[in-house]
């Protein structure tokens, strides 16, 4: 399946996400799209992602809890958990508060608040585990080519250098000199560094043997026209984006933005001609594809509508803290937001077993 | 389809050229084998077929180099592509992309074959080089051998017309190596490609040449003919040529086939020989038993201490089990190494031979069972003390120098292992006689870098001293050299583990051979007994006079004195 499809589902529910503060439906759309990964991911190393993505978040909301209760919230409430022994700031520092009072309502904001942020990075740490990324990037455009093999070499090349740091590290302890410490890597640091330059040179020389990098010879019209839509493009996109900005431009402003978006996207499609490459099984984007990526859509769709058509739900969708109310499971967006399972359902079963897991660092090169 | 014509390469800040006044010819679906001493411009030649030399080293190169009519100095080396399929000495570093079918499409997408093309060339390739159970495996996950495949299945999917492949079994087992060499002459027979390779391990590689170019030594002008012509006068040759200039045959035999159906009189003549003692020297305390089985040494208890403090056993390893995440590298292995014996580890790539040595000197840690160097726990031993017990010099020799010049290199390790000033350089001068102070140890050849960190581990005088992979890229020279200065060792009462994929340096230096299989030991015996019987670690001498249990040449030429 194409891996695009997973980026959009998982925009998707982070669009919806972002459109709420109810813990309830975050809850539900977390728990939702960790159902998704569960099921659908694959064993391969960018899967084991989403364990630091979910710890990101969980270290957001303790942090935005942190800052509400040492900080103090703008949220006016009556509700005293504890006080705090204030900090005695001078004058000039008036409007800052360090310690006093700690309100359930602040602290039931920040909550709210911070389980938002963490919901949304669950969303992006989903599309990590379930996107393949080289795949991804082998759908750029013909022109952005370059860039692609860039990111992939070095995707490639991190676990390399710190399989060198963890050999040479090893190979300390044989010199009679502690395997441990900052002392030990700083001292490998010179060594590995060279492998590293070693080894670009011998992988850029087998590219380069391998044909990377053949142009294909493009008449001087095609090659001028490319320049012209690529430059006017971008121009056209800054001064739609200005004039979307500013008050004066409102009439202009989206058509210029629009019309330089088509020129640059047509200055990249002409540049891809200069590249003779052809893809090998590229991905394409069936119908699993479309359910997934609709079913993120719809989610998305779903929730915004609610927020905006239905005062009820709008009002579920923020549930008050001043006065401090317990928050209601909304029934429309609670459903929408169940949409964002059918991923679970339609993309295709991970073959597991397949790969390897890297061993401990020894001395050798070979797999142990 | 390849021609050299009086080529001479000199790199920039080069003072001799690389290679000087090369000539020759290779015709279309040939299969020619580039040999010579280390150091006389083999990659040089190889690199300037694909045009990699001089566009990407720089340098300059005089005279002309065509392939299939392509002058390499007007066409780089990815007009070259579609022509020229490159395989370097480490493929590792040649990989693109990290899956095996990704990776054999690369080439073909960077020349833009239509995708139906493609996918077709993909499948061929699969199946020819049996590579189809990994099409997708990461190619991290793969063991040496899969590499080499996989790395020439790469370039062979743009069908290109030339092959180059620069040592494409160093590093590799006997049993991975015969693979890869089957699907060469699969190419070479079925698909008619030339292929040109560089390969020091000729024992391996020379009975499938057409015919052999050498280059005698640096400077001199290369000498072409058939592999009977070429090895009849080349200083580089495998032990069955070694056999037949002996015996005084002539041609020279380069196969054990040809040489078994001419060694009737020798086999005669050697019939009533005593086959030399090949046993650990004696030594001042009477530390050596026989050999014991593998089955009884489970349940053996340790010989009763002698009075001497210092332990009878260089290192004993007791049911050792190490996991590597959950993976079981080793399964209650047990081995024990007496002072002044050589042990040779075999296997295949991956079969737990450098985690037994890393366990040995407490780089992996023990999941079950023991290990004892010397009387310590390797691993809980600090490092600064477990230098004096045990020394392993690693696969990759480089990684033990940090420093960048032979002296400081020197005092360093004097300084590390506590030992007087210059002990180290003295072992140096000993080892490798004629290295400069000054010079960096990245400039030395392989077999230099070797011996520098063997010096720097045995600056300490560690009674066990554990060698992994030592001949990778060793020409037969660098090799002579080297299992003189290890017998030398093994002869004060240095007790030696060498790990490796070369039966004939295990012949040559192991007193016991013990080998490895998944992780268990399968074998561990006298290295006549475990390696006559074993098709694939048989020395070429062994199988040229079995029933008799020669092993190397210079026995026999003891035994015919």
């Amino acid at each position: 399946m194409h891996p695009g499809a997973w980026w959009v589902w998982a925009l998707g529910l982070g669009i919806a996400g972002s459109r709420t503060t109810n813990p309830l439906l975050l809850g539900l759309l977390i728990v939702v799209a960790g159902y998704v990964v569960a099921v659908r991911r694959t064993d391969a190393s960018w899967a084991r992602s989403y364990g630091a993505f979910v710890k990101l978040g969980l270290a957001v909301l303790v942090i935005r809890l942190g800052f509400a209760v040492v900080l103090g919230s703008p949220v006016p409430g009556s509700h005293i958990l504890v006080t705090l022994p204030e900090l005695p700031l001078p004058h000039w520092a008036q409007g800052v508060r360090v310690g006093g009072r700690v309100t359930g309502e602040g602290v039931v904001f920040a909550l709210y608040d911070g389980l938002r942020l963490a919901a949304l990075l669950i969303c992006v740490g989903a599309a990590n585990a379930l996107a393949n990324p080289s795949r991804l990037l082998k759908s750029l455009p013909g022109a952005l080519y370059e860039i692609g093999v860039a990111v992939v070499v070095a995707l490639t090349f991190a676990p390399n250098l710190i399989a060198d740091i963890q050999r040479l590290r090893a190979a300390r302890r044989l010199r009679g000199r502690p395997d441990r410490g900052v002392r030990g890597l700083l001292q490998v640091g010179l060594p590995v560094l060279e492998g590293a330059l070693e080894r670009s040179v011998a992988l850029a020389a087998a590219m380069e043997a391998r044909g990377y990098g053949r142009t294909a010879a493009v008449p001087a019209a095609v090659r001028r026209t490319t320049g012209a839509l690529t430059l006017g493009g971008l121009l056209g996109v800054c001064a739609g984006t200005y004039g979307l900005l500013t008050a004066a431009g409102g009439t202009y402003g989206l058509p210029v933005l629009l019309a330089g978006l088509a020129a640059a996207l047509g200055g990249l499609w002409l540049g891809g001609r200069r590249s003779p490459r052809t893809r090998f099984r590229p991905d394409v984007w069936g119908v699993r594809a479309w359910l997934v990526a609709g079913s993120g859509v719809l989610v998305a769709a779903l929730v915004i509508l609610a927020s905006v058509h239905s005062p009820g739900s709008a009002a579920a969708l923020h549930p008050g803290v001043v006065p401090l109310v317990s928050p209601a499971l909304p029934l429309w967006p609670a459903v929408a937001v169940l949409v964002g399972l059918v991923p679970a359902f339609v993309a295709p079963s991970p073959v597991r077993g397949r790969t390897g897991t890297p061993g401990t660092p020894t001395l050798s090169r070979e797999p142990s | 389809m390849i021609r050299f014509e009086d080529v001479s390469v000199t790199y920039e800040g080069a003072r001799e050229p690389a290679c000087l006044h090369v000539d020759f010819e290779v015709a279309e679906g040939e299969l020619v084998l580039l040999v010579g001493p280390s150091g006389v411009g083999k990659s040089t030649v190889l690199g300037a077929v694909s045009g990699l030399v001089p566009h990407f080293t720089g340098g300059t190169l005089r005279g002309r180099v065509t392939v299939d009519g392509r002058d390499t100095r007007t066409h780089k080396p990815r007009e070259l592509a579609d022509v020229v399929g490159t395989v370097g000495q480490d493929p590792s570093a040649h990989f693109v992309t990290d899956t095996v079918e990704d990776e054999l499409a690369y080439g073909m997408e960077s020349l833009g074959l239509a995708p139906d093309v493609m996918r077709r060339r993909v499948e061929e390739t699969l199946d020819l080089l049996g590579l189809a159970e990994l099409r997708d495996r990461p190619i991290a996950t793969l063991s040496g051998g899969q590499r080499q495949r996989v790395a020439i299945g790469s370039v062979l999917t743009p069908h290109p017309r030339v092959l180059v492949l620069d040592e494409p079994t160093s590093a590799l087992d006997p049993a991975a190596a015969e693979e890869v060499l089957a699907v060469l002459q699969r190419l070479v027979h079925d698909l008619g490609t030339t292929v040109l390779m560089a390969e020091h391990r000729l024992e391996r590689v020379v009975q499938y040449a057409d015919r052999v170019v050498l280059l005698p030594a640096p400077g001199a002008a290369p000498v072409v003919g058939t592999p009977a012509e070429v090895m009849a006068v080349s200083p580089v040759y495998p032990p069955v040529v070694a056999l037949g200039r002996l015996a005084g045959w002539s041609p020279p035999p380069l196969t054990v086939r040809d040489a078994r159906r001419r060694a009737g009189d020798l086999r005669e003549r050697l019939a009533d020989r005593p086959y030399p003692q090949h046993t650990p020297t004696p030594l001042s305390m009477p530390a050596l038993e026989p050999a014991p089985s593998p089955r009884r040494r489970f349940r053996r208890n340790p010989p009763p201490p002698p009075a001497n403090p210092t332990p009878v056993h260089a290192a004993v390893v007791d049911a050792l089990t190490v996991r590597h995440a959950r993976v079981e590298a080793l399964r209650r292995v047990g081995l024990t190494v007496s002072p002044g014996e050589t042990v040779a580890l075999m296997g295949r790539n991956g079969a737990g031979k450098s985690t037994l040595l890393g366990a040995m000197v407490g780089l992996v840690e023990p999941a079950a069972g023991s290990v004892r160097v010397g009387g310590a726990v390797p691993h809980r031993t600090a490092p600064r003390d477990l230098v004096r017990r045990v020394g392993l010099v690693p696969q990759e020799p480089r990684d033990l120098l940090y420093a960048d010049t032979v002296a400081a290199e020197c005092a360093a390790a004097d300084a590390d292992a506590g030992a007087g000033a210059g002990s180290c350089r003295a072992l140096v001068s000993e080892l490798l006689p004629g290295v400069a102070d000054d010079t960096h140890p990245r400039d030395l050849s392989e077999g230099q870098r070797l011996a520098l960190a063997l010096a720097v581990v045995l600056t300490a005088r560690p009674p066990l001293l554990l060698l992994d992979e030592p001949t990778r890229g060793l020409d037969y020279a660098a090799k002579a050299r080297l299992v003189a200065v290890l017998r030398a060792l093994a002869a004060e009462g240095h007790a030696i583990v060498l790990a490796t994929h070369d039966v004939e340096l295990a012949a040559e230096l192991a007193h016991r051979v013990v080998i490895l299989a998944d992780g268990e030991m399968v074998a561990d015996g006298p290295t006549a007994e475990v390696v006559v019987a074993s098709p694939s670690f048989a020395p070429q001498v062994a199988k040229i006079l079995a029933p008799q249990r020669w092993l190397t040449v210079a026995q026999v030429r003891e035994a015919l004195r």
